[in-house]
């Protein structure tokens, strides 16, 4: 088969295409420009930036052909503004999840496709498995403190067709040493953590650069006074403790979380980690990896990239669009625009975007 | 069935530069120096200068040889500007083409950014060709105020061939300096350095068969130079630095070589060229033709084509994998094909500049060549029209 080896420049997705390479495919190397090139002078977007030449380094050694394909205005477009826009909005956005969705196993890959390539591999950390039938199943990576499941579970099965994560079985330590003794030079080039679009890590900043300042209060959520202020409620996340500024501490002396945001109004609701229990959530389309259970069912709900899995009821909505999701047991930190990816064991089912939260639930949810 | 259509990114060695290298490779000696082996050493330098010059039209002490045509481009451009503003500091304005190559661009940009310089890029017609008239227009502006001109004597992406004796003509009206990057030129049309007229002109040895790395800068000892490389006062004290002796050799063999097969390369070419560019637009009927279609008027080996509908890297990529190697224009070494500056000065809209290959024949081309990628590019195009559109470029 001929298969698109998507090449960051790290290690993960290195031995992702060497395995591939190994198992036989006719493998061709492909760097995605994601977040546009430094310009030299004026409109070049040239000259490259040490990931492209790790990539292509990669490649060489693996010998492989090689090509960066230039998807920065599309990531801009789909996953940058996205961002800003959720951020803006008071919503809690995943960048990683949406690129996947967006550019990865959909721009990309439908490109692959038309180009004449079978599969899009890349160094995630999630398995694949493929039944007599054909239909492929999503399942956590091996390596538990990797896995990467959730950042793809919001790809329907046509998508899962066609995408290989060759990684899945491994765990990170293995990878390294294989690059290593591939003689890969990045076997030993740090993990990424960060948004790749925001290098530095200081998303606040970021927001900021994008947003511009927008200056409020920050008010207690029980006796609605006034504690502090803040330059941009649109940098705070509900369940956020650290960076708040409040000068009085709680009279309770415990610490107090961000509990609502509303960048609109300008403020940022702070409260005792108690009033940050959430019950529900509605939800929004969901995205299945296999058939739609078109019922309730009960399930495993993930609703951050690295947090746990908690047990979760869903069903569709009464108004025949979205799902509602109810927790077992209270959830703390649960923020509109986060997805959450819902699981049976290991195995994902799909995901939904979370568009409310209640603590109570309301009659309107009530099956 | 393969096909190499990239000549006008590199050619390969000729047999004969291959071996002058190898052989002066196995002597040494530093031409600086004042002993036997230095004088030696000195004594194949100068042979090759000779040599050089002679296939040039030029004289031996006109030859400042250099690491090739982008430091010769360099040399021109930033040696010019400075000598020229050292002697008159109102000479600012730096007056190139707008479809010069990025080592004449780059550098008249960074003099206008850095150094004080005010950058005015002369407008080509739709065939990529600058007018002379244009030319003299922007000069009579006011004389006094311009530094140089800088225009390429044949262009790198689309092959079309400037008028350079008209040029010339009018910038010595004005006593204005014309440097000429004939990098693409030598061995495909005549380039006869001491008849047309310019000031100063580029020439890269790989391009026409001698190795990477080598080239030169034929001007005038009169020329004043401000040098770019300082140091040891090699090359008339205008660039400093230890000859490389054997890529040197190599450069003399091959323009010696390339020069003399010159008439007959072209005639070659020209025949080979009408045929790929007749079978492409049989094959693929939307194609269009870029540049000059009087092959008086361009390069012989270059054909320039947009394919409407197509991303030129998920073309390039396809006949790739067919074994076909071509071109989006100037390389890039981050392996983004950007929007030729090229084919925009030219009035190209964005998509159809996006969706533009490069296909540059050389001296050892053949029909094969051409029968190769007739074979493959119908179906290339198919399936990168298919594919659409991922950058969003022009969008």
């Amino acid at each position: 088969m001929r298969v698109l080896a998507a090449l960051s420049g790290g290690v993960d997705s290195a031995v992702a295409a060497a395995r591939m390479v190994d198992a036989g495919h006719d493998v061709v190397g492909v760097h995605l420009a994601l977040a546009g090139m430094p310009t030299r002078s004026g409109s070049r977007g040239c000259c490259s930036r040490e990931d492209a030449r790790d990539a292509a380094r990669v490649a060489d050694v693996l010998g492989i052909p090689f090509y960066v394909w230039d998807v920065s205005q599309r990531f801009r477009a789909e996953v940058v503004d996205d961002f800003v826009a959720e951020y803006a909005a008071g919503r809690t956005p995943n960048p990683c999840l949406r690129c996947n969705e967006t550019i990865k196993f959909a721009a990309v890959l439908d490109r692959a496709l038309a180009l004449g390539f079978g599969a899009v591999a890349t160094g995630h950390y999630a398995r694949l498995e493929t039944s007599p039938e054909g239909t492929v199943t999503l399942l956590r990576a091996a390596d538990g403190e990797k896995d990467q499941s959730y950042v793809l579970s919001v790809l329907p099965q046509h998508r899962l067709r066609h995408a290989a994560f060759p990684l899945g079985a491994s765990v990170k330590s293995e990878v390294r040493e294989e690059a290593s003794h591939r003689g890969l030079a990045v076997a030993a080039k740090p993990d990424s953590h960060d948004i790749c679009f925001v290098p530095d890590g200081d998303t606040s900043g970021f927001l900021a650069r994008h947003l511009g300042p927008a200056p409020g209060p920050v008010v207690d959520g029980a006796s609605g006074e006034v504690v502090g202020s803040h330059d941009g409620a649109y940098a705070f996340t509900v369940g956020q403790r650290k960076g708040l500024r409040i000068g009085r501490p709680a009279p309770d002396g415990r610490p107090r979380y961000v509990l609502d945001v509303s960048p609109l109004e300008r403020t940022v609701t702070v409260g005792p980690r108690a009033a940050l229990a959430v019950d529900g959530a509605h939800l929004g389309t969901p995205v299945w990896c296999g058939v739609d259970p078109g019922r309730a069912f009960a399930a495993l709900g993930q609703y951050r990239a690295h947090g746990d899995a908690v047990p979760v009821d869903v069903r569709p909505g009464s108004d025949g669009a979205g799902w509602v999701a109810v927790f077992a047991a209270p959830q703390h930190g649960v923020a509109p625009g986060q997805t959450l990816a819902l699981y049976d064991d290991d195995r994902v089912l799909g995901s939904a975007r979370i568009t409310a939260t209640w603590r109570h639930e309301p009659a309107s949810v009530r099956a | 069935m393969s096909a190499y259509l990239d000549h006008a990114a590199t050619t390969p060695v000729l047999p004969q530069a291959a071996q002058a290298v190898a052989d002066e490779l196995g002597r040494f000696g530093n031409p600086s120096s004042l002993h036997a082996s230095g004088r030696a050493a000195r004594r194949r330098v100068e042979e090759s200068r000779e040599l050089i010059a002679a296939s040039l039209g030029a004289r031996p002490s006109e030859v400042v040889l250099t690491a090739g045509g982008t430091e010769a481009d360099n040399l021109a451009v930033k040696g010019l500007y400075w000598a020229r503003r050292a002697g008159d500091r109102r000479r600012r304005r730096v007056l190139v083409s707008a479809v010069e190559h990025h080592a004449v661009l780059d550098p008249a940009a960074w003099l206008a950014e850095a150094q004080g310089a005010e950058m005015e890029t002369l407008p080509v017609d739709p065939w990529g060709r600058v007018d002379a008239e244009a030319v003299e227009e922007a000069i009579r502006r006011d004389p006094a105020s311009v530094a140089f001109v800088s225009v390429m004597w044949a262009n790198n992406e689309v092959g079309t061939l400037q008028p350079i004796g008209d040029i010339a003509a009018r910038t010595r009206r004005y006593g204005v300096p014309l440097h000429v990057d004939a990098a693409q030129a030598v061995g495909q049309v005549p380039v006869d350095v001491g008849s047309c007229g310019a000031d100063a002109v580029t020439v890269s040895a790989h391009k026409f068969g001698g190795p990477t790395g080598v080239g030169a800068l034929v001007a005038s000892p009169d020329l004043d130079l401000v040098p770019v490389l300082h140091g040891g006062g090699q090359e008339r004290e205008v660039r400093s630095g230890t000859l490389h002796v054997a890529a040197i050799a190599g450069f003399a063999v091959a323009v010696d070589v390339a020069v003399a097969e010159q008439p007959e390369r072209r005639r070659r070419m020209t025949a080979l060229r009408g045929d790929l560019v007749a079978r492409v637009l049989a094959a693929v009927p939307q194609a269009r033709l870029n540049g000059d279609p009087d092959p008086d008027g361009r390069l012989p080996g270059n054909a320039h084509l947009s394919f409407p509908g197509c991303e030129a890297d998920a073309l390039l990529m396809l006949l790739d994998a067919a074994g076909v190697e071509c071109s989006t224009g100037s390389a890039c070494s981050a392996g983004i094909p950007e929007l030729s500056h090229v084919l925009l000065a030219m009035g190209l809209d964005e998509e159809m500049a996006a969706s533009s290959l490069r296909f540059s024949l050389g001296y050892p081309s053949t029909a094969a060549d051409v029968d190769a990628l007739v074979g493959v590019l119908p179906d290339a195009v198919a399936r990168a029209r298919a594919a659409g559109r991922l950058s969003l470029r022009g969008a």
